[in-house]
Formats: C-alpha cells, structure tokens, sequence
C-alpha cells in the first residue's frame, strides 16, 4: 500500500512526487492502491470468444482425431476371442439343472454336472477363465461393508474379535468367524475344470492355473495370515468357519501353502467386491503354450462343474467365460463404437457450424482478422 | 442499562484512584457523578462512582474461554450449518449410516473452523487496538500528589478530573470545568465522531466561568446529576448541586465529548461524567450492518430448490429399495446381509432407514462450501474495489470503502438511484460568483472567468491525478500544513475507536485541510467597478472619521456598499485561525467584553461610543494569555458568583490596560492611529494567513468574497468582531447578540455596534424568500423611498437571474436601531433568555420581532459547482438503465438548475412541475399528469404532422419521442402478482416540491404518484425532509419492486441511504454521518459510474455464474451416484470412495471455480465504461434467471448421465471392482466439471490455468497417496493401490478424453451457436474487447460522436435532409449520419425521419445528447441481424469516410451502436407512439425495402 512499493515499471516519475506532496515524505502513508497488474485486475489474459468460427476447427479435429481411435479401438476388440457358457441350469435341458433345483446350503455331498461347448475359433495366447454372476448384488451397502481388512491382514486381535462391521456374521457358536463378514461368508464356491474333447473322443484335462488371478498388491500386502503362512491350523485355533462354508479357511488350498487361508487368490478375488450387479471375476489362466499350437484349439469341451453355489434364489445366472485379452482388456466393442459416434457427432456438427458461420458470422471473421 | 452495574475487574489496578464513601441513591433515570477525589482512604464499595464502567474498552466479542461455546453458538444461528451437522451427526446413527462417521465430520468441522479462525483473528485484531487505546496516557488529578499525574485511558473512573492539553484526544466524556481560554471555551474539533472539521466551542460551566485562577480539584465538592449514557451526541442534560444547594443546568455545550481533540485551547480540566463504553461516542459505534443482497435471495430459493430436489432423490432410492427387497419376498439372497443384530428387516423399514441414509450421501447437493466460497469470493471482490486506482482520490487521499462485504453483487443490479444534490452532485464548495449591491449588478466576470479556468485546471489535473502525478496547485497548501501534520501526527493513531482505522485516517488527513478552503474558494477575484467604489466609500468614510463628519452624510450607494461588506463579513460565525499556531484563535482583543446579559450591563455599557483600532494593542494571543496567567498568581480563591464578573472585569481592565488605552476606548473621537500594516501589501500578507473556519461552506464563500474586497474578518470573539478595512484600518465592531441560523427562518443575523457610526445595527442574511418579505415597504414620498423600491425590485430581478444561473442566492439587509428600539427589544430578548419553559420558542419570536423592516442592500449569489464529471456520469448511469432521482432540500429554482447543469434535465423535454397546497389540489395534478402523459404519449395519433415546420414548431416545444423503452427487469424482479405492464419511460421532467411530495406519498396517491413519476425520465424532489427521501426510497422499493441505491453526503440523507438496497455516501466535506450509514463510502460521485458499471457488473456477474455453476457442479456429482443406485439395488452404496466424495468439493474443485469467482472479467472495465448498456445485463439479472438454473440442473444431469454411462458399458461385464469402477468416474467428473468451467471462464490468467493444474494434480496426488498409504485402513473401500493400477490402464485414460469430451459437447455447441447466433450484449463487449486497442478506441471514438465530438470531416453529410431543414451544427447531423451511415436503408430512412423532427432536435441539441439518439437507435433495432449484411454493401460502395476504418471495424461499429442492447426489442415497436414523429418512424421501418415512400410520407 505504501507508495514506495510501487511497481517500478509503472511511471515511478508520478509516484515520488505523489508520495511528496503529501505533506511529510515517508511519514505520512498515501493510500493509494498499487498500479499493479494484479491488483488493478489488469492481467495478461487470454480471452476466448466462442463462436462458430472460433470453435469450428476444434469440432472438426475432435472429429478427425476421435473416428481413427474410435475404429482402431473397434478392431482389436473384435480381435479378441471370447467364449461365454450359462450353467446356472435354469432350463430342464440343462445339465445342471437337477443341482440347481436340489439345492440347500448344507448339503455335504456335492453336485455335479457337465457341460459340452464347442469352440468354432481357436484362442491363441493366454486364456482368461471367468465365472460370471448375474444379478447378485456385491456392490451391496450392507455387503460391501461387511468385512474386516485387518482380520484379512493378519491383525491376531482382529481375528479374535472381528470389527462391528462383520455382524451379523462376526462369531459364530461363541467364536469368531475368520474370515468374518457376508463377503467372505457368500464365498463362490463352484469348481469348475475343462476338458478338452480331441478327436478320438478322449477327455484331456486343461491345466488351469490358479495362481496369479489376484491382485499383486491383495496377494503380497493387503491379505495375510496370522502369523504366517506356516501352520495356519495353529494360528487360525479358537476361530470357527464362515456359516456357509464347508470347510474352514486353513483348506481352501491344502496342497499349496502360498495359496491357502487368507492368501488363498480365488478368496482374495471374491473379496474384491465386483462394481456392478452382472460381473465376471477371473477363476483361472489357461496358460499359453510354448509351442504354436493354439492354447485352447477349437473342437469340442466339457466343462465339469462342481455346483455348490446357488443363485437361483435371487434369479441369479451363472457363467464361465474364456476369453483371450488385448492392451486394452477384455472383449469390449462399446469404447471403439463411442469413439466413433462422439468423432462423427463432432464432424457434422462441425458442418452446421460451418454453415452457421458462413451464413450468421461474417462479420465475426472480420473483425476477428483485424486489418 | 446493564453496563450500568458491569465492574469490570480490570480496574483494580487503578491504583491511585479512588472510588469511596456510601450515598449509595442510585435513582433509575438519572446517573450522579462526584469526584473520586473526595473519597481517597475510604473503601472502593464507597465510592458512589464505582458501578459505573470504566474507561478500559472492550471491543472484542469473545474471551479465551468463551469463544468457542459463543462462536459456535453464533454460527449455527446460519441455518445451513445446522443442516450439515445434523447430517454428519446422523452418520453416528449405525442403521443409516452411510460413511465413517468421523471423516463425514470433517466438512463441518473444516468449514466452521474456518468462519472460526476468522472470528479469532479479527476478534485478536480488536483486541490488539483495544490494548493500543487502553494505553494512552491522559493526565488525572492525584490525590496523593496533589497534581495531574500520567496515567493510562483504560484507568481513568468516573468522577476523575483531568487535565488536557492542546491536541489531545479526550479520552472520556468530560464536562468541562475549567479552561486557560480567557472566554472560558475549549475548542475541539469532532472529526472523528462526525468528519466536521471545523472547530466547535465548548463552555465552561457557568458557575465555574467567573473563576478566574487555576482550578482546583480539591475545592470541588459540587455534584453531577445527569441523564444516563445514551447514544445522542447532541443531548446532554443535568445539573450540578453545589454544596450550598444551588443547582446550575449542564447544556451539551459544557461536555466534551471521547475522541474529539482538543484545540486552540492550551489546558483544559474536566470532571469524567461518562467513560468507556458508556461514552457517547462508544455507543454510537455500530457494528457493520449485515444486509442479503438481491443475487443471495434469488440463490436461497435455488437452494431450496436443491433440497427439493434431494428429498425427491431420497425418496425416490427408498421406494426403490423397498420395491427391491420386495421382489426377493422371504428368501434372502446372500448379498443382502441382515441387520447387526441378525434380524430381518421389513422392506417398508428398510426404505425408511435407506431414506436418511441417502440423505447422507447426497448432502452434497445442498453445497456445503457454497456459503463459504461466496464469503470468500466477495472478500476478494472487496479487496479489488478497495485497490481500484480509478475510485482512489488523490485530493482527499482516499479510497472506495465498503462497509458491508456482503452486497456487492447488488451494484451490477441497481435500477433506481436516488441521488442527493449538494455536496453529492456539487462539489459543496461555494464560490462566490456574483453579488448586486443596491440593485447595481456587479457581474464579476473575471470571477467567471477564474472559475471557467479552474474546471480546465481541473481536467487537466484529471490527467494528472490518473498518472499518480501531484497537483500543482496544492503545493502552497501543503507547505502550510506540513507544520500540522508534525503536531497532528500523535493524534491520528486514537481515531480508530469511533469508527474503521481506515475512516480515522481518513478523518485524520481530511482534517490538514480546513473545511472549505480550496483556493478557489479563497482567491476571488473581484470586480473592478466595485472594487472602487468600496476603495472610495472607505477612503471617504475615513476621511469623515477623521474629520469627525457624522457618517451619514456619505452618499447612500456608497454606504450601501461598504454596509454590504460589513454584512458578509460579521454576519456569520466565521472562527479565524492561524496556520502558523494551528488552530490558535487569533486575538484581536481590545476589551474585555462579555455579551450584554443584562439590562443595567447595558445602560452601563451604552455610554459614548468608543472608537477603537488596531494600533496600541492588538496583542497576540499568547502575549494575553501570558499576562493574564501572571495575573492570575495570586488569586487562588474560588468565586462563583455571576455579580463578580463585572468587577473582576473591571479589574482586570485596570490592571491590564494601560491608561493610554483606557483613554482611547471612552474618547468619542480618536485620530487614526498608524497602523502597522496599515497599506494593502501588509496587511494582505497578514491576512493571506488567516484561515476562516465555517460551519457551512457559504458563510466562508461570502468571507472570502468580502476578504478579496479587502474587508477582512481578523478576529472573531464572542462579544467582538474585527474587521478591516481598506483605509479604516481595523475596526472592532461590538457584538451584542448573534441570532443563529435556523431552518425555519431561514436567515440569521447579529446585532452590532458600529464602531463608526455608533448605531446599533441589525444586519441580516437569508434567503430571498425569507428576507424579501421582511424589506420595509418603502415609503414612496421621498426620493429614498423611491431609490428603495427601485432596488428591491431591481434586487429581485437579479435574484431571479441568479436563479436562473443554478447560483445559490442570499440576500442581506440590514437594520438601524435606535437605543430605545433596541432597549425595548432588549429586554423581551433577555427575558427569552432567562426563561426556563420554552426557551427556543421565545428566543425564536424574539428573534422574529428583531427581523422586521429590514432595508435591502443587496444579494449574492454563490455558485455550488458541480463535481467533475457529473453530468458524464449521469448521462453514462442514465445510459445503463438507470433511473436518476434527485432528492434535494433545496429549493426549486435552484434544483431545476443544477438538475440541468447536469444533464439531469433535458432542456428539450417537457417538465411536469408539481406544486399543490391540498391533498385535492395533490391528486388533481396527479390525475391531470397522468392523463397529460397518455394522451401525449400513447395516444395522440390523432395528429399526424403535415406540415414539418409546424411538426418542428411542436417538437420544439412540448413534444418528445419516447425516450426509452427498455422496462426495467419486472420480469425478473417481481414475479408477484404486482407485476404491471411494461411501462415506458418518456422524455419527461417531473419537479415536484416537498410539500406535494407530503400528500403525494399520501397512502391515497402514492400510486399515483408513482405511475407519473416512474414515466418521467426524471424526477427532481425539491424542499424535501430527510424523512421525504427516505419515504420516497421506501415507497420506489416497495412499490415497484426494484433496486434502489440512495446517495448522498449529509446527515439528512442518512434515512435514506439506510432505507435503499445499497447505501452509498460521499466523504466530502459535510461530515460522516451519511458515511457511518452507508455501505459503500466513495469520494465522489463520478466514482459511481466505474463502480457500478464496472465493479458492479463484474461483481455480479462473477458471483452470478459461480452460484450456477456450484449448484450444476453438486448436481452432477450427486446424480452420479443417483445413477448408480438402479445398480445397486439401490442400497445406498457408492462407487466413489467416500473421501472423493467428502472432499471433492471441498478440495479438488474448489480452487479454479473461486479464481474464476474473483477474476473473471466478461467485460473489460474501458468497454463497461463506454458501453453503460451492458449494465441491464446485471438490472435484468440475465446472468442468473430463475430458468438457468433448472437449466443447469438439466445440463448436469445429462453431463452426469454421460459420465456414468460411458464407464457403465465400458466396464460392463468385466472383472471390476467397486472401487476401481469408481474412481476414474470420479476422474471423469473432475475433469468434466473443470472443463465446463473453463468453457464459462471469459478471461484466462495465469491463475486460471495455475488452479486448475493445482486441482487435477491435488487430486492425483491426493489419491496416489490415500491409495497408498495403508493397506487395511479406509474401511470399507479400502482403495489399496487402486489409482496406481488405473494409471496403467490405457482405457482409464481412453475414458478420460471421451468421456469429458462428449459430455460437454452440448454446452460447447449451444455456447458457439449463441455467440454467434444470438450473441448477448455483454459477448458484443467481448468482441469488442477482442479488437486491437486501436480500431477499438475508434470504434469507441465513432460511438462517442454522438457524445459531441467533432466528426471526422470526411464523414460530414451530403445527404438532402440538411437543406429540407434548419442548419444545424454539422456536429449533431454527422454524429447521427454516422450513426446511421453502415446501413444503406437507413440512408434513406433517416432523411425521411429525421427531416421533421430529429433534424431541429439535434441542431438544438447542439452537444451531446445521448437521448437523441435513443429514438433512433431503437427504431433501427429490428435490422440488427441483417445490419452487417447491410453494412457490407454500404462499406463496399459508399465512399468510405474515415480510411483507416475497415469496413469490418465500420460494420462492428455500427453494430454496437445500434445493436439490441435492449433486449426487448419487441417492445420497442409496440410502444412506440403513433404520433407524427414516430409515424414517421414507424413507418420507415415498415417500408424498409421502399426507401423512396417512406422519405414520401415523411416530407
């Protein structure tokens, strides 16, 4: 505020006189405001003036831009193999029918059913198997929040007494559930194995890979078991199973400590609770061949199911998937479509602009190119 | 009173004063003082004193303790944080909660600590001047000492005596007991309780003024009765008991009043009567007044909207998740997971449960940070007002206030102001212009010419001003008060406790300068003839004196004119100074003198008349007080007793006087003695320095004319004036009673004896009506009766010239006494004076009875100049749109006039003067005007003028074409039912005088008083009361439902500034008042132009867009997760993590939308100025119609529904999860929302593009970091690593150019197609702003032609219309031929249309009519589309008059001038009457492909 503080630039001649005249130099403060930029809201600007013809040529490279991404997106979706089976058994022609109709969640003997699919196209490359559920609502409120994250760490005092947020599936018959809440509790418990169907008829199982469908950063920070991965029977003592799981948490993968308690990665990625109400979730990889035969050649398979999960009760439908994945993920044409459509609204709105422009807007240009 | 009893425990340090003794009677009305003194050793509980509060103050709202109870308290009174508390309080609920109840916490708590903080830091700030003032040091009478020790403000009690020294503050209320001033006065100045910085006189208290020796406190024992603390600075009422019984009245004359300063006065004792807050001064200090601005109403019941809109929302999600639940029937699906406790719940419950649950997770519909960024923003607003260059006034040193933060959006919608005229449209600097002394005219044309000089200067200096540069003139000025400054400079820090530090500043530096006494008040310079005739009737009166020739020999003009000097000098009550001794009284004193009191003082004192003259002792002022203190040595008895005054006069005069002296005063006749600076140049010198202090500015214009006469006032005393005169030297004219102005009669006058003549002479001053009654009717016998009547009605006609000339008019008179006239008088006045009941009334009459066949001797007249720039600023202000209402106490001729110099009135236009005596004759002039302007204007169609001379001959006189057809926004403004057809406002004047204005705001009338007057382009209120203007404001206001601004400078224009929407006062020189009151304080009136105009618009239109888009912003985030709730079996959930969601607002898109809030310019401040049109943008509220928003709401939710959407199916069926699906959507929202701001942004700076590179990169580094920081915390999203993965996901970025891209392709598109399609006036200022600032100044400069510029010669006209007419000034037709000139028909259409009636307007216009071209700019409004197409071919084929003007600038030009700036143009062609004139008009436009018939019709 003081005029000694002026901006130099700006006639210091006016200034020294100004702050002179007022009686004692120095003493006496001028309130005259700062003649800067700022403060006189006299900034450098830029000042865009839309009109047709200013912003015509932003629609036309919008459009120019937006119709190549649109079809490159179009065709490596479309070169992506995707292959989708309903076993859900809603159909009396469907084999897994009887296991959908008989269903309870206590039964101790398990259902199973197969399926038989062709493949007309061969899929190259890793294969991706989902399973697929429809209309089950893990984007839930209630659902969602019903976990605990430092019992899935690890945590040995969340594990004895799961947070509030796990009821009503926090103790069972006076334990503590590991691991608590509905999430874990709803666990997909279906297994699925491919065969393939060569031409003599015989049935050669497709190895499925099971680990690596996680996360990394679920797999290795946020999912532990307590204390280890040694002895989980030990550490897991005093806790009892999630109500509809047959077996306790130490033996969802006996055979592979890496992959069994809370690390066990189909747990882990049912954990992650899907966005919509029709998801996929990654079951296994059927790893590429070394050689150049195709990883899943096309020809006839069979799909052994182990039906333990129900959905029928909520009119559920349940999926396996086989699919082969670009840069830019799974088989989805919507992308490369909506970056057609968005680039050729652009362009022809471009064009009434245009037509706008040279009907409304000449003076506009004209005054726009200054002389 | 409550504070009565506060004690507040500060003042136990007081540590040498004393409150003892019991006589605990405490009645109710009123509040007894004794001194401290008396009661030293006795207990505190004794001293009747102690209840009352001291002098420490306390400003502070809060204390440690309670601040934050009281500060929360305070802020949940706002409604909406009551809202969001409860909401965060309703997340504690387990059933519905829908996030972690502590973080849902954190908005309230973020915002109320913010409001906190900033309570804190101005409370701290209060505090800390608080403490600063406490601290002062006064001097306080010690009993212990026995003398006046030092000690601190906050320490002095009630009852303390204390001693102040010359500029000292007073720091408490003080009735003065004693003072060194041998007239027993304290002068103080009150600039910091009310800005006058004249000084005013306090009394001693009678009983105490015979005391002629040092007071003593220990001798007092008197006690104080008086009225409580109240807030009335001009009351004070009480008695004082002496200890003998004896009770003396205290008037307000006898208190001083806390932080006024006293001067002239070297020591001055008191006894505290009120301290601290119970000062008067204290209580008048208000806190800032808390207005709702137009913009903020119209928000609220957007927001109300909003929570409509969220109920519907909410309850929409819960009869969903009922429907949802219901389908399931018993069988629970394992995702819909029981109640904590295992129970099933209903569905009907569930859904009620849901319902407040959603309620939480759409709160931020209803924006929470909204209110805050709006304070914030409008603090910024604040603060580029206040650091405007362009509202800095370099004379007075001062800058635009705002005194309310929170209206300043109201400045860009203002549609009527009301405009006060003196000192707010006049400069309230009166400058003697010309004068008429018996009924000879002395024209002064060298004065003209001087003032004429000074407006050059002026402008010039306008220049000078803008570059920061001094100005020349004031250098003598300062020279002079560069001494005060050094001894003022103390003084300055104290002012802060009455109002702003920035008013006391203010104040402070307003006081270097003496009230008016600009130089061109001063130097006057006079008229040669009377110059001379004043030299010869002194050097013959001289010369009489000295040969003891009776006096009335001289010839009776010439003795005229020396009277009618004499007259302007004494006949007022002018306080000469020093500027040397700054503020010292200049003593003149030959006698010691008091008025006459009595009636044997009288006979005692009417012995032979004395002569006396400055030579043997016209002793300085300190000389005396020296003299007089070493007389005082001894005496140290304490006399209180009135019949003392003469013998201690007398004794004093013995002592004193020297016998030389004593001789002199009682010898008849005295031979000049030689004075000492008896010739011109000496005296001259002497006098250059005598300062004039005036209570109003044309009693020092009149001494300051009569000075350049060489009658100078040199010292004023109460009983004694001096005065000299060019030969006679000084003449000391007794005073024996001064009769002080008043409203009512309207003149005042002083009773005198001439030192010359020795009669006792009357000599009055007053305005013409009041004084011209009072002439004596000539007695037409004699030949001097005869010369009388020939002057008074000589007098008369010059009055009724100066009138004319705008002049403020007085006459003088005076009046010659005999002994036994005025003995009569005398005795009726005395006993006036002694009378108790109805002391007013008597002195009043009597004042009446002494007034009475008075003898003219002539009149003045004084001309208030205009403010630089007014009629500028009201022809801009009227161009805006607004309506200019002058409300004025003045009387009519003299409003008429200034209301003209102004351009307030049009001498073109018809003018509807209202002057009735009844509330019939009232409503009869109503009726009869309105009917007047009916049948004028909208139905006269009757007569077509054949006959264009005689159409001419009509226009002339009583015919204008409508002026301007623009109505202001009663759409937008009254949606009510009282919404009224548009109404035109016609090229009227309506005058109308107080007294109609009474019955005219009658209930009965007031309508129609208002449809006539709201017809008129103008309305001047003359003779009206403050409670006029304020019933006038009111009834504007109320009635038609608009937005009132009041301006004014005085204390009378208070009510009304507090009455209108915004309150704006001028600091000038009438004092604060008007200032306290208002909202926004500017310098001068010309500001308002920039500050509306510019400020305004930018203000609202800033505000405006930020509110929208803060509602569109919220709506679009909320509905997203709206959206989601079909997916979701609408449980609640939200995709986007709770902290986006909580700090999305409050955080991530906060920044740019208030940089864009604070510096977003549509219009550049030259283009605003220039084009006063775009102001309508703000009056219609264009920027913010109650449409907009539903608008906004549909752009929102289409913009949501896209970045849904896109996502949605992008995502469909895959391997997502919650969270990871959420996050790019709330990627895509930001982006989204950002980009749409950038598409409403105008202006790009560096912020802009700073903040929202800050935005996008806080949002990210926010989220790398949350997503980082824990693996299992954040339940239950828990978002471990779910950005870091999403940034190697080329879809996410895929997403983040579509998704934007196509949800704002809509708006983008509309916003093209508007700009140019159907570009808004404001985006014509933008394209103007556009042009290289050089075409643009031409441009401009064409558009100014009409504002009477020289055209270019080029452009002069060769069209035929010139010879079918009049001449006219080439200045006027090429201004409207190029205006006219880029569209061919008009070529044509123009002659047709101008020919008749434009043709002899203009010529008679002569300058700068922006009306004139209304008509015509409006009647070419319906081309506006096709102009340019137009405009093309004309450039293209018509001699292009100005070279270096392309046709494109040529076309844009024409564009503006005539382009639709009003809006409704539609309206434009209804309303246009069918008259002759505007037939014409019309019908050119209906014939615009046949140019060639129209100009038929017209001719």
């Amino acid at each position: 505020m003081m005029a000694s503080s002026y901006n130099a630039k700006e006639e210091d001649g006016h200034i020294a006189a100004a702050s002179t005249h007022g009686g004692a130099p120095g003493v006496v403060k001028s309130k005259k405001p700062d003649n800067t930029a700022f403060k006189q809201q006299r900034l450098p600007a830029w000042q865009p003036i839309l009109t047709a013809g200013t912003v015509l040529p932003a629609f036309f490279v919008i459009g120019l831009i937006f119709i190549p991404i649109g079809i490159g997106l179009f065709v490596s979706s479309n070169n992506i193999k995707e292959f989708e089976i309903d076993y859900t058994g809603v159909d009396i022609n469907n084999p897994c029918y009887s296991c959908a109709k008989n269903f309870s969640w206590n039964n101790t003997t398990p259902c199973l059913c197969s399926l038989p699919f062709t493949l007309e196209q061969p899929f190259e490359s890793n294969v991706f198997m989902y399973y697929g559920l429809s209309n089950f609502y893990q984007n839930h409120r209630r659902y969602v929040k019903s976990r605990d994250d430092s019992q899935l760490n690890g945590d040995r005092s969340a594990l004895k007494s799961p947070s509030k947020e796990c009821e009503p599936y926090r103790t069972s018959e006076g334990a503590p559930i590991a691991p608590c809440g509905a999430i874990a509790n709803s666990l997909f418990n279906d297994t699925l194995e491919l065969y393939h169907i060569d031409i003599n008829g015989t049935r050669n199982e497709i190895p499925l890979v099971k680990k690596g469908i996680a996360w990394w950063t679920d797999k290795h920070v946020k999912f532990r078991n307590p204390g280890g991965n040694d002895n989980l029977t030990v550490a897991f003592q005093g806790t009892s199973k999630p109500v509809n799981w047959r077996k306790p948490v130490t033996e969802l993968d006996p055979a592979d400590p890496d992959n069994n308690g809370f690390i066990n990665e189909d747990f882990i990625v049912w954990m992650r609770t899907a966005a919509l109400p029709t998801f996929r979730k990654l079951y296994r990889i059927i790893q590429k061949k070394p050689n150049t035969t195709p990883t899943l050649p096309s020809g006839k398979y069979v799909l052994e199911i182990t039906y333990n999960y129900p959905v029928l009760s909520f009119d559920g439908r349940k999926r396996m998937i086989l699919s082969t994945i670009s840069w830019m993920g799974g088989k989805n044409p919507f992308l490369g479509i909506a970056y057609i459509t968005v680039g050729s609204i652009c362009f022809f709105l471009g064009v009434v602009l245009l037509i706008i422009h040279h009907k409304y807007d000449t003076r506009n240009t004209s005054a726009d190119i200054p002389s | 009173m409550a504070r009565e009893t506060a004690e507040e425990p500060g003042s136990a340090e007081t540590a040498k004063v004393k409150r003892q003794r019991k006589e605990k009677t405490k009645e109710n009305k009123t509040r007894t003082v004794h001194a401290n003194i008396l009661y030293e050793k006795a207990k505190g509980e004794e001293n009747p004193n102690r209840l009352y509060a001291d002098n420490k103050i306390k400003t502070t709202k809060y204390t440690l303790l309670s601040f934050l109870p009281k500060n929360l308290f305070e802020q949940f009174h706002r409604f909406a944080n009551v809202y969001f508390v409860f909401i965060a309080l309703l997340n504690f609920v387990p059933v519905v909660k829908a996030f972690q109840p502590e973080l849902a916490l954190a908005p309230v708590v973020f915002i109320l600590s913010v409001t906190a903080i900033k309570d804190l830091w101005e409370d701290y700030r209060r505090h800390r001047s608080d403490k600063e003032i406490n601290h002062m040091d006064c001097l306080v009478y010690g009993r212990v000492e026995r003398r006046y020790v030092e000690q601190y403000w906050k320490d002095v009690r009630v009852g303390d005596f204390i001693r102040l020294r010359c500029n000292e503050i007073l720091p408490a209320d003080v009735l003065l007991l004693s003072s060194s001033d041998p007239d027993r006065l304290a002068h103080i100045e009150t600039a910091t309780l009310d800005g006058e910085t004249n000084l005013k006189q306090r009394q001693v208290l009678r009983c105490f003024y015979d005391l002629d020796c040092d007071f003593d406190p220990m001798k007092y024992r008197s006690t104080i009765e008086c009225e409580k603390p109240n807030n009335d600075l001009n009351r004070f009422r009480g008695y004082i008991i002496h200890r003998n019984g004896r009770r003396d009245a205290l008037y307000k004359e006898n208190l001083l009043l806390r932080g006024c300063t006293i001067r002239n006065t070297e020591e001055a004792v008191g006894i505290v009567i009120y301290a601290g807050h119970e000062t008067k001064a204290m209580l008048n200090n208000n806190g800032p007044r808390y207005k709702r601005s137009k913009l903020e109403r119209q928000m609220n019941v957007d927001v109300f909207w909003c929570v409509i809109i969220l109920l519907v929302m909410c309850l929409f999600t819960a009869v969903g998740h009922g429907l949802w639940m219901f389908q399931y029937g018993d069988k629970r699906p394992v995702f819909d997971v029981l109640s904590p406790e295992g129970t099933d719940l209903s569905p009907i419950m569930s859904a009620t449960y849901l319902f407040l649950t959603m309620i939480i997770v759409f709160q931020v519909l209803i924006p929470i940070s909204l209110f805050v960024s709006i304070e914030i923003v409008k603090i910024c607003q604040v603060y580029f007002i206040h650091q405007d260059m362009d509202l800095y006034d370099e004379e007075t040193d001062s800058h635009l206030q705002c005194r309310a933060l929170n209206i300043t959006e109201d400045l860009g919608q203002m549609q009527y102001i009301f405009s006060d005229k003196t000192g707010t449209l006049t400069e309230n600097k009166m400058v003697f212009r010309r004068c008429t002394v018996a009924g000879v005219e002395y024209s002064h044309d060298a004065n003209a010419k001087r003032l004429a000089m000074y407006q050059e200067v002026d402008s010039e200096e306008e220049e000078c001003t803008s570059h920061g540069g001094t100005l020349p003139r004031r250098d003598s000025v300062s020279s002079q008060q560069s001494a005060r400054v050094v001894l003022r400079s103390h003084s300055t820090k104290s002012h802060r406790r009455t109002g702003s530090r920035a008013e006391a500043k203010r104040a402070s530096i307003l006081s270097k300068h003496t009230a008016f006494s600009s130089p061109m008040e001063k130097d006057i310079t006079p008229d040669p003839q009377l110059l001379d005739k004043v030299n010869e009737c002194s050097s013959q009166m001289d010369f009489m004196r000295f040969h003891s020739q009776p006096m009335s020999t001289l010839p009776s003009e010439l003795s005229d004119v020396i009277d009618f000097f004499i007259a302007l000098t004494i006949c007022n009550t002018v306080v000469v100074s020093s500027p040397n001794q700054p503020r010292q009284k200049v003593r003149v004193r030959f006698e010691l003198k008091s008025p006459v009191k009595t009636i044997e003082d009288f006979i005692k004192r009417f012995t032979p008349s004395r002569l006396t003259s400055s030579g043997s002792n016209n002793s300085s002022s300190s000389s005396l007080i020296t003299s007089r203190s070493s007389n005082r040595g001894g005496c140290s008895s304490f006399l209180s007793s009135p019949s003392a005054d003469s013998t201690l006069t007398k004794l004093d005069e013995e002592q004193r006087g020297p016998p030389g002296s004593l001789e002199q005063a009682f010898s008849p006749v005295q031979p000049p003695p030689p004075p000492p600076c008896y010739d011109g140049k000496a005296s001259s010198l002497e006098e250059g320095e005598l300062r004039y202090e005036a209570e109003s500015p044309d009693e020092a214009a009149l001494v300051y004319a009569a000075r350049a006469y060489k009658c100078s006032l040199v010292g004023r005393l109460p009983d004694q004036v001096t005065v000299e005169l060019p030969h006679l030297g000084k003449l000391s004219f007794e005073l024996l009673h001064t009769l002080g102005f008043d409203s009512t009669r309207k003149r005042m006058s002083v009773v005198v004896r001439h030192p010359l003549t020795d009669q006792i002479t009357v000599y009055t001053k007053g305005a013409d009506s009041a004084i011209m009654d009072l002439i004596k009717p000539p007695d037409t016998g004699n030949s001097k009766g005869k010369r009388q009547k020939k002057i008074v009605s000589r007098t008369q006609n010059y009055l009724n010239l100066y009138a004319a000339d705008g002049l403020r008019t007085l006459c003088i008179a005076k009046k010659i006494l005999s002994k036994e006239q005025y003995a009569c008088w005398l005795q009726h006045h005395l006993q006036a004076e002694t009378a108790i009941q109805g002391r007013e009334e008597l002195l009043f009459e009597s004042a009446l009875r002494l007034e009475t066949n008075l003898q003219l001797l002539g009149a003045t007249g004084i001309e208030d100049r205009l403010q630089d720039g007014v009629p500028e600023t009201i022809e801009s202000l009227r161009k805006a749109g607004l309506q200019i209402w002058v409300l004025t106490g003045d009387k009519q001729e003299t409003a008429v006039n200034v209301a003209y110099a102004c351009k307030l009135l049009d001498p073109e236009e018809e003018i509807l003067t209202l002057n009735a005596d009844s509330q019939e004759a009232c409503a009869l002039l109503l009726e009869e005007s309105l009917h007047y302007i009916q049948v004028k204007f909208l139905c006269s169609s009757s007569s077509p003028s054949a006959d264009p001379a005689t159409s001419a001959q009509a226009f002339h006189t009583d015919y204008a074409p409508p002026f301007e057809l623009y109505h202001p926004s009663h759409s937008s403004s009254s949606s009510s039912s009282s919404y009224a057809p548009p109404f035109t406002v016609h090229r009227l004047g309506l005058v109308i005088d107080g007294r109609t204005l009474a019955y005219a705001l009658d209930k009965s009338l007031e309508e129609k008083f208002l449809l006539v007057a709201r017809s008129c382009r103008a309305v001047l209120c003359c003779r009206s009361t403050p409670l006029q203007k304020s019933m006038v404001v009111k009834l504007v206001r109320n009635k038609l439902k608009v937005m009132t601004l009041a301006i004014g400078d005085g204390a009378n224009d208070v009510s009304m500034i507090q009455v209108a929407d915004v309150g704006v006062g001028i600091s000038g020189q009438e004092g604060m008042q008007a200032v306290m009151a208002s909202d926004f304080a500017l310098p001068r009136f010309s500001y308002l132009q920039k500050l509306l105009l510019v400020h305004g618009h930018w203000c609202y239109s800033r505000l405006a867009n930020m509110i929208l888009f803060f509602f569109y912003k919220n709506a679009m985030f909320v509905a997203l997760i709206f959206w989601y709730q079909f997916y979701c079996g609408f449980s609640g959930s939200a995709m986007i993590d709770q902290w986006y969601l909580i700090f999305f607002n409050l955080m991530f898109s906060a920044f740019p939308q208030l940089i864009t809030g604070t510096l977003d310019k549509d219009v550049s401040a030259e283009t605003l100025q220039q084009l006063p049109q775009l102001y309508m943008n703000g009056q219609n509220s264009e920027e913010y119609k109650p449409y907009m928003f539903w608008m906004n709401m549909m752009d929102a939710f289409y913009q949501s529904l896209v970045c849904f959407f896109i996502p949605y199916f992008a995502y469909a069926d895959s391997d997502v999860d919650l969270f990871t699906w959420g996050t790019p959507i709330t990627t895509l929202a930001l982006f989204t929302i950002l980009v749409h701001l950038g598409i409403e942004t105008k202006t790009w700076t560096w912020m802009n593009w700073l903040s929202i590179t800050f935005s996008i990169s806080l949002f990210f580094t926010v989220a790398l970091c949350y997503n980082a920081s824990c693996p299992t915390c954040y339940s239950p999203s828990n978002p471990y690593w779910t950005v870091q993965r999403l940034l190697q996901d080329p879809l996410f970025y895929l997403l983040c150019v579509l998704t934007p891209l196509a949800a704002l392709l809509p708006r983008y598109f509309y916003r093209a197609c508007q700009g140019t399609l159907f570009p808004s006036p404001v985006q014509v200022g933008r394209r103007l702003d556009k042009l290289p600032a050089e075409t643009r100044r031409n441009i401009l400069s064409l558009g100014r032609v009409k504002v009477g510029s020289p055209p270019p010669p080029a452009l002069s006209p060769k069209t035929p219309f010139l010879s079918v007419n009049k001449p006219s000034p080439p200045g006027c037709n090429t201004s409207k031929e190029q205006r006219s000139f880029p569209s061919p028909r008009s070529h044509t259409h123009k002659q047709g249309q101008s020919s008749p009636a434009q043709g002899p307007t203009d010529s008679d216009k002569g300058l700068s009519d922006p009306y004139t071209s209304a008509p015509s700019d409006i009647d070419t409004l319906p081309y506006t589309k096709d102009a340019p197409k137009l405009s093309g071919e004309k450039s293209k084929d018509s001699a292009c008059p100005d070279q270096t003007l392309e046709a494109s600038e040529l076309s844009l030009s024409s564009w503006i001038t005539s382009t639709p700036l009003l809006t409704q143009t539609d309206s434009v062609q209804i309303n246009l009457p069918p008259d002759g004139h505007s037939a014409c008009v019309t019908y050119s436009r209906s014939t615009e492909d046949r140019p060639e018939r129209s100009l038929h019709t017209a001719l």
